[in-house]
């Protein structure tokens, strides 16, 4: 971006974005994230371009901006159609309170994203590192690869609260996703590393295609004949993914007394090498 | 009406190499004599080619398309074309559409343009791109080594009707010459295999071998008056120990003309991926001792591109190599078609000695009449890369650096290293326009001589020859500066060069039974008519 002002000093108080005009079309609106915000003036933040449907507008016609040059981003109000939040972001916070539109974080390499709310698909597809944690529903293709790319998730963590849609990380290659409630079809999908933790289980063909990666669920599955059944043991990693999933109030079950997980592995039709371990409780 | 002054010009077609010369076009795009009045380009310091010929490449069609369809990744980060006044829009990258196409080969200084690969079934939809391709002249090339109501008939020994039916199909696909793929092999394809062995039936047929759909297109084409000779592809494309195969298909040839395609992918030995290594030596002697041959390098470019073939069998062996994406076409009676991307690493071995297999070729042979710069666009690389190829060609030391880079155990399996020589500009002005139109049989292109179509490009003179040959300074197609400093100032849109075999009369009768049989379509709506095309330019057969 080119400036005809000097750079603003970043300062300690956060940027607060409210929604004072609902779109009425997707507004596409990568220019909210805290590497484009984070050295700009209020009134430089106001001027910046979104893309409402084919119309470029200004952002100040959609948000009230309070305060400038920040790292942390405040959002405020029913942001479902708003796109694209935290595209790309390297650095600093965002924190949403409302429900936000598809592509959140999608491409960012750092960085947290926060949402009190729902969130659309796509969250963090393609992430590269950084942390998003939605604390209501998503949609699908959470940490996934776009349409026709090789991979998925690089790297970085993605907590979703309560439910999410269809292929949940589709060929993701590195990371986590941790998924409270029900998840739909295909989690998992072309997987190729990783780790996809479903707390509350998952509908049909989980890991379909699956290369390589790791698949936790403490409910049972209805898995693909192409998974076979290897053996039940609890691997030792399991502590430490679950003391690092214990920050964020997630529990992972892992002593013995408590149970053990059956190891199926597949999916033998591409053929891979990768694992679903599926939480067997003591009897 | 247009005079360039005072240029360093490299002619081939008229042994004109480096002498400074003044050059004049009319007003319908042609050299002349003189002129007066009209623009003048003054060239002093400049060097003048005539515009770059493109003898096999895939910018229109079935596979190229299914291609694009198929990358959508590639789209994401490519360069956009932003529609101007004057110009449509579109995207470059691997498998550019249609309209970049003709602004990307026009920036880079090439003004014709041969698409390599289309069955007489999607001519139709093959013409509606190259008529949108613009600035550049076009010319396409009938796939016909699979086509099974022809080799039916090369089975039932039937080879005059059988030249009827080749010919009647050439002018119903209104294409240029004939193209052979991986002969009787994606016939076999059709059923799960391939034709791996020259003399040996194909699957399906009890007497007819790939060795003989060789020589029976070969004298095909000789005996039609064809401008283009047989332009083939030879069996076990890309398979390690293939020189065998490629050899012996020469020899099948019997003596005619013919074009070899990428003939880098038909020049390894070894016996598996492990064992592969370069044979060009030995087939480059076998073209230095032939002068009826001509080819092109199909040389490989490391990055992204994607594969796209009608050499259905091999797709699917790369696919399962890969893992990657895989589409697989079936053109229903005459031929096949893959498409799976790729990605040519210089840490791979195989790709390492293809990288080094096609500049060997291009080097080994020593008339540049006879070798022909392409990357089989976009097989072994995206045609607007060729510069560096041009760098590589012209630079040894700028080669050596480039073999330091690849893996050591590279260099006991190439023959690159030891070579030393170094392209002139009149060798490139001949590889890369006056001998790949000399070799299509287009007496206009490729020629700055009194009465050629006026395709010129001219280049400031540059050390660094990747940045010369990357952006030239003017490019003139037809009379007409299509690029100025950078800029597009012009489309006009190009012409496609069309060739008319004659044929015995009753060949359309005898073919519609057979058609109507089994295609899917109406045979009223198979051939490409005339009127269809933008702006033909139709050459007649002369023999009978």
């Amino acid at each position: 971006m080119t400036r005809e002002t000097p750079e603003m000093p970043e300062n300690g108080s956060p940027v607060v974005l409210r929604l004072k005009r609902s779109p009425t079309v997707p507004l596409e609106a990568e220019v909210i994230s805290p590497d484009v915000l984070g050295r700009l003036s209020n009134a430089e933040i106001r001027s910046l371009t979104v893309y409402h449907g084919k119309r470029q507008l200004p952002l100040g016609e959609f948000f009230d901006v309070e305060g400038e040059a920040s790292q942390d981003l405040e959002l405020h109000g029913n942001l479902t159609k708003v796109r694209w939040i935290g595209r790309g972001m390297s650095r600093g916070s965002i924190t949403a309170h409302g429900t936000v539109g598809m592509h959140l974080g999608a491409h960012m390499s750092g960085g947290r994203i926060e949402v009190h709310g729902d969130a659309g698909d796509w969250v963090g597809a393609e992430m590269k590192k950084g942390f998003i944690h939605v604390h209501g529903n998503a949609g699908g293709q959470i940490g996934a690869a776009y349409r026709g790319s090789l991979s998925g998730m690089r790297d970085g963590t993605i907590i979703i609260d309560g439910s999410a849609g269809l292929e949940v990380g589709m060929r993701m290659r590195r990371g986590t996703i941790v998924v409270g409630g029900p998840v739909r079809d295909f989690a998992g999908l072309q997987m190729k590393g990783g780790t996809i933790v479903l707390l509350n289980g998952a509908e049909i063909r989980t890991g379909a295609w699956m290369n390589r990666g790791t698949i936790i669920s403490l409910k049972p599955l209805q898995l693909m004949p192409t998974f076979a059944f290897a053996t039940e043991f609890t691997p030792t990693v399991f502590r430490v993914i679950a003391r690092r999933l214990a920050q964020w109030g997630i529990k992972l079950p892992y002593a013995a007394s408590e149970g053990t997980y059956r190891l199926y592995s597949g999916d033998l039709a591409v053929p891979g090498k990768g694992e679903v371990f599926v939480w067997q409780p003591a009897a | 009406m247009l005079r360039i002054t005072n240029g360093k010009v490299y002619d081939p077609a008229n042994g004109i190499d480096g002498q400074i010369k003044d050059l004049y076009i009319d007003d319908h795009g042609r050299f002349v004599e003189s002129i007066d009045g009209g623009r003048t380009i003054d060239a002093s310091g400049m060097i003048v080619f005539p515009g770059g010929v493109d003898v096999h490449t895939h910018v229109a069609g079935g596979a190229i398309n299914f291609a694009r369809a198929m990358t959508p990744e590639d789209h994401r980060r490519t360069q956009a074309f932003i529609r101007t006044k004057t110009r449509r829009s579109g995207i470059g990258g691997m498998a550019p559409t249609t309209f970049a196409t003709g602004y990307l080969y026009a920036g880079m200084g090439w003004t014709t343009v041969n698409e390599a690969a289309v069955p007489v079934l999607s001519a139709r939809h093959t013409h509606e791109e190259l008529s949108d391709i613009p600035i550049v002249d076009k010319a396409s090339l009938t796939l016909l080594a699979n086509n099974e109501i022809l080799l039916d008939q090369l089975e039932a020994g039937e080879y005059e009707r059988a030249k009827s039916i080749a010919a009647w199909y050439i002018w119903a696909a209104k294409s240029y010459g004939v193209k052979a793929v991986n002969p009787g092999g994606i016939t076999a394809w059709k059923y799960g295999d391939n034709a791996r062995q020259l003399t040996s039936p194909i699957p399906g047929y009890n007497k007819l071998t790939p060795g003989g759909i060789v020589t029976h297109l070969a004298r095909i084409c000789e005996e039609l008056g064809m401008p283009h000779p047989l332009h083939l592809h030879c069996n076990n494309l890309g398979v390690p120990g293939n020189i065998s195969t490629t050899i012996d298909t020469l020899k099948h040839l019997e003596g005619r003309r013919a074009h070899i395609a990428h003939t880098q992918y038909h020049a390894y030995g070894g016996d598996d991926w492990h064992t592969m290594c370069s044979e060009t030596a030995q087939l480059a002697e076998y073209f230095n001792t032939h002068s009826n041959l001509t080819t092109d390098a199909g040389a490989v470019l490391f990055g992204d591109t994607v594969t796209i073939t009608a050499d259905g069998p091999w797709q699917h062996l790369l696919y399962k190599l890969t893992g990657r994406k895989w589409g697989n076409l079936d053109v229903e009676n005459e031929t096949g078609c893959g498409i799976v991307p790729y990605t040519y690493r210089p840490s791979n071995l195989v790709n390492a000695v293809q990288w080094a297999s096609g500049l060997e070729l291009l080097l080994l042979i020593r008339d540049p009449w006879q070798v022909f710069l392409s990357t089989d666009h976009p097989n072994g690389g995206c045609f607007w890369r060729y510069a560096e190829i041009i760098k590589l060609l012209m630079r040894a030391d700028f080669r050596k650096e480039c073999i330091q880079r690849l893996p050591d155990k590279i260099k006991k399996r190439i023959t690159l290293p030891q070579i030393d020589r170094e392209y002139t500009l009149y060798e490139i002005a001949t590889a890369m326009s006056a001998g790949p139109a000399r070799a299509l049989g287009l007496k206009q292109k490729g020629n700055l001589g009194i009465g050629c179509d006026a395709d010129v490009v001219i280049y400031e003179e540059d050390d660094d020859v990747e940045r010369m040959f990357g952006h030239p300074r003017y490019v003139i197609k037809g009379g007409e500066v299509v690029i100025e400093d950078g800029d597009i100032r012009e489309t006009p849109e190009g012409r496609e060069f069309i060739f008319k075999p004659s044929y015995a009369p009753e060949t359309e009768d005898f073919i519609r039974p057979l058609f109507e049989d089994c295609y899917t379509m109406s045979f009223d709506n198979y051939p490409v008519e005339l009127e269809r095309l933008e702006h033909p330019e139709v050459q007649e057969g002369t023999k009978p």
